[in-house]
């Protein structure tokens, strides 16, 4: 195949709005939870438990992990795009990112439901 | 007042030098005749005369002596010497081959400007006299269509320097702004479908260095945010 540059994969508008979008709502969780936990003062795993225990805490804090991962997801990729040159090489690392991305969000949920 | 103004200045002649070296230069400079680093450039080419730099219009239109001044790119034209820290480090624009000194091959960074066709695309048959605009419509195009091309602000961004062959630029993407601004050009729905991607345009990350060092005063960051705004009023 010959080695030609070619450009025009025509997304990065949707990545770039959601980029912005989870800042807002990890910015938007930070305080809420210094906030609870500032009110609460948690001094023990009980404490800790009982933050978590309601189900919008629950809902809250997994919308800030999906957020953080996609956040991250679209961070990382544009540093590969950056970076890593040769395309096999890229391909890999953005596969290799997007499973431990996908993996953390499952560790996520049963971490957050098993409390 | 006459004083001796000291230099550091890189120097590579593929024709002659294995490698690039930093050359250590003097000059006497007179503060009531020289005025501009491009004044003390021609006295060290007097000096020196394999020393090899581009120039032509000395007032900052052309952009030919784009070079990276003490750390930071701008025109030696329109710097004035008064406000150079000693020694005086010059090397050429960042990022792009180097031909000569401080002279650097500008293909890449041309082919970028052709591929967003800055020019005017109308099909409709042209009025007698002109294509007319509202005087707010044209306010839209002040602090873009002064871009002389100099390629001191996309030379000073890292996303160019290391994608040079797939991101616009920010020089080139100020002025792709020029065109979708234009109330005059009717091609404005496919300059956004061709920079809607990852590498055109979205490689900017708004570091804003391009602001930084435009000796124009332009505001590429700007510009590039207001394609990002009509993109996402496109889309929603």
């Amino acid at each position: 195949m010959v080695n030609r540059i070619v450009v025009g994969a025509h997304y990065g508008l949707k990545d770039w709005i959601i980029q912005r979008a989870t800042a807002i709502i990890l910015a938007l969780y930070t305080v809420l939870f210094l906030a609870v936990v500032g009110a609460v003062g948690p001094d023990s795993f009980e404490a800790w438990r009982g933050i978590f225990a309601s189900g919008f805490m629950k809902f809250a804090t997994f919308l800030f992990f999906i957020s953080l991962f996609w956040h991250t997801w679209i961070g990382i990729r544009d540093i590969w795009m950056d970076y890593a040159k040769p395309d096999g090489l890229r391909l890999l690392l953005i596969i290799a990112t997007a499973a431990v991305l996908v993996g953390y969000t499952g560790w996520s949920i049963q971490i957050l439901w098993r409390v | 007042m006459a004083r001796t103004m000291q230099f550091k200045i890189y120097r590579y002649d593929p024709d002659k030098d294995n490698a690039p070296y930093m050359q250590d230069i003097s000059v006497e400079i007179d503060d009531a005749v020289d005025r501009k680093l491009l004044d003390v450039l021609t006295k060290l080419k007097a000096k020196d005369d394999t020393l090899s730099y581009r120039r032509s219009c000395r007032e900052g239109i052309c952009g030919s002596d784009a070079m990276n001044i003490n750390g930071k790119n701008g025109l030696a034209c329109l710097t004035e010497i008064k406000e150079l820290k000693q020694p005086v480090v010059l090397r050429p624009l960042p990022g792009l081959p180097v031909i000569r000194d401080l002279i650097v091959d500008m293909t890449q960074f041309f082919k970028q400007y052709h591929s967003i066709k800055p020019y005017l695309i109308n099909d409709n048959p042209p009025p007698d006299r002109e294509r007319l605009q509202s005087p707010e419509d044209r306010e839209e195009l002040n602090g873009l269509y002064e871009c002389i091309l100099c390629a001191c602000c996309s030379t000073s961004c890292p996303s160019f320097w290391w994608n040079p062959d797939k991101f616009v630029g920010p020089a080139g993407l100020l002025n792709a702004y020029r065109f979708i601004a234009d109330t005059r050009d009717e091609a404005t729905n496919a300059r956004l479908d061709d920079l809607e991607d990852p590498y055109r345009l979205f490689r900017c990350h708004s570091i804003m260095n391009c602001v930084d060092v435009c000796p124009k005063g332009l505001n590429p960051t700007q510009a590039i945010g207001k394609i990002k705004e009509m993109m996402v009023r496109r889309a929603i």
